[in-house]
């Protein structure tokens, strides 16, 4: 199933219990998702128009009054085109918003590089109190709804919007505050979101035959990243891999580069969007460009392990 | 007439949580007294002892800067004490420059950062209607706040929604920072732009007349669109150093002789 009609489904579900929820689009209903909301709950679902600064002050607004706003649209808006709001009216202001851009990084394809964030991760991630959330699958995605819809404070929900192939299973149980260690291994660890999380599987085959063991990790969530997880995997390994679709600066390459480098410091190579604007392309072209397929994923690998001292 | 000596109090609380920092913006505070009077003293359904209340009436600060002016209000309503307004500023305070929420009792929104405060004012009139708990909330806008594109993104959803229950006063000293609003970028015809975005208008030609005010509100609560009601106001009104710095007294520094005097030229007026 698509991942923006789970979310939907989900969303639906939860605000048949939750009389709080209110969803506010800005005029991007249909490519969110969000469209049956309007069926379903016609006077918790707003549409302001195409005014993202307003729509994220009207969901401060609404908080302050005891409801839980979830605001959605594509990822650029909703990140650095909302930044002040985001950092004053919402997490300064203490209010309980969900924020859900849709189509992040390469995933914008045809939009290209003006609907393309590279840099929304990074944006968001140095604002005090924000929670940075992005799901592997759908599996994932349905049973961290009722989680983050019942966490008190602003959470940004990094979404995919199209079908994402299964990584877990109906037993998947969510935590979120704990990454998920897919796979274990000695030699390397791969910290890896979103899109990147299939390929990394992917890649651990491949250097299974090289002989490298590979572990592997999913980092749903990006702020507050699990340190715990990401120090004890280090320490057996040594060194790491980080897989992202986001520039290598300032999001899940950074933010295990920041745990590692103060408690213990090993090399570390990030796969991701190298520091330049997104393009118009389809996925394949784009993580070829980008350097974000398996075998790149496999050679940050065998680098990362000849750098272990 | 006790309106009048309310207003009269505010404002040398005013000048003395300023005077008593030295410094602050005094100016916008000032220019506002009446309106926050009328509305914290007669019109707002509100209850200082439980500033949470439910289904309350709300008012929030666009212009956050004229947090002194709110706190001076919302202390002499028995808020807090008054004792408190000489932490203005102070490490670890309360009543910081700019209105924050959390910190104050009394205040509905943080706001500082210019034009959201108008935006989180709409979302909390459409909070309103949705509880339909006949709530009715103010917003108070600086006139060159009104720059802000969100301001008008906000204008626009509220008059196409005919939120009824939101009235938004501007507070029209024609001054700004580096200038006069006409100097730097005019909002004139201010009446109507807000007409254009379907609300009700309704000009104060003296926006310090308790009575002008009173009826201006009084009549906008009738309306069945919002209401936006343009206050000409003075910048730094009833004192006359702040007065005559005109525009330099958006933020300006403040002798403890200023103060004394200013203190005294409230008293005797």
């Amino acid at each position: 199933m698509l991942m923006r009609d789970v979310f939907c489904n989900t969303l639906i579900k939860l605000m048949k219990s939750d009389k709080n929820i209110v969803v506010i689009d800005a005029d991007l209903a249909k490519a969110d998702g969000t469209m049956p909301v309007r069926k379903a709950f016609p006077k918790r679902a707003l549409d302001v128009g195409i005014a993202e600064q307003n729509m994220a002050s009207i969901a401060a607004g609404l908080s302050s009054y005891g409801f839980k706003p979830y605001i959605t649209t594509f990822t650029p808006f909703a990140t650095r085109r909302i930044c002040d709001q985001i950092a004053i009216s919402i997490a300064y202001a203490k209010q309980n918003v969900k924020i859900v851009g849709t189509d992040p990084g390469i995933s914008a394809e045809l939009n290209g590089g003006t609907h393309m964030s590279v840099e929304d991760i990074g944006v968001l991630r140095s604002i005090p109190d924000m929670v940075i959330f992005e799901p592997v699958d759908a599996v994932q995605l349905e049973k961290a709804l009722p989680v983050i819809n019942a966490y008190d404070g602003p959470v940004y929900i990094r979404l995919f919007r199209k079908e994402q192939p299964e990584v877990f299973g109906p037993k998947y149980r969510f935590d979120l505050f704990k990454a998920d260690v897919l796979e274990k291994g000695r030699d390397v660890t791969v910290f890896a979101s979103g899109i990147m999380v299939a390929q990394s599987l992917e890649a651990r085959r491949i250097l299974k035959e090289k002989g490298i063991d590979a572990e592997i990790v999913n980092v749903h969530t990006l702020k507050p990243i699990d340190a715990d997880t990401v120090l004890s995997s280090v320490a057996k390994t040594g060194c790491a891999v980080t897989a992202e679709n986001h520039n290598v600066i300032g999001g899940l390459g950074s933010a295990v580069k920041e745990v590692v480098s103060e408690v213990n410091p090993i090399p570390v190579i990030s796969v991701g969007i190298p520091d330049c604007f997104g393009e118009v392309g389809k996925m394949p072209y784009l993580k070829e460009k980008f350097k974000m397929t398996v075998s790149d994923i496999v050679a940050a690998a065998e680098k990362a392990v000849s750098l272990k001292k | 007439m006790q309106l009048k000596q309310i207003c009269k109090d505010v404002r040398e609380d005013i000048v003395t949580e300023i005077g008593t920092l030295g410094v602050g913006h005094i100016g916008g505070c000032l220019s506002i007294v009446e309106v926050l009077v009328l509305l914290y003293f007669k019109h707002m359904n509100i209850d200082p002892a439980r500033p949470d209340m439910p289904g309350r009436d709300r008012l929030v600060i666009s212009k956050g800067h004229a947090g002194p002016a709110a706190y001076a209000v919302l202390a002499n309503r028995g808020y807090f004490p008054k004792s408190e307004l000489l932490t203005l500023n102070k490490n670890g305070t309360n009543l910081p420059s700019h209105c924050d929420m959390n910190k104050t009792p009394g205040i509905d929104m943080t706001a500082g950062s210019l034009g959201q405060g108008f935006s989180c004012a709409v979302g909390i009139a459409v909070g309103s209607k949705l509880r339909k708990d006949g709530a009715t909330v103010y917003a108070v806008l600086g006139d060159g706040e009104s720059q802000e594109g969100q301001i008008w993104e906000a204008a626009m959803y509220a008059g196409a929604k005919k939120l009824n229950n939101l009235i938004a006063f501007t507070d029209y000293n024609g001054m700004q920072i580096d200038g006069t609003t006409d100097e730097i970028c005019t909002l004139n015809p201010l009446d109507k732009k807000w007409k254009a975005f379907n609300w009700n208008v309704i000009t104060v030609e003296d926006g310090h007349d308790l009575d002008l005010i009173d009826g201006a509100i009084s009549a906008a609560k009738k309306s069945k669109k919002p209401t936006m009601i343009i206050l000409k106001t003075v910048k730094g009104k009833g004192v006359s150093f702040a007065e005559q710095a005109k525009v330099g007294s958006h933020s300006m520094s403040v002798s403890k002789e200023q103060m004394a005097a200013a203190v005294e030229e409230i008293r005797r007026a």
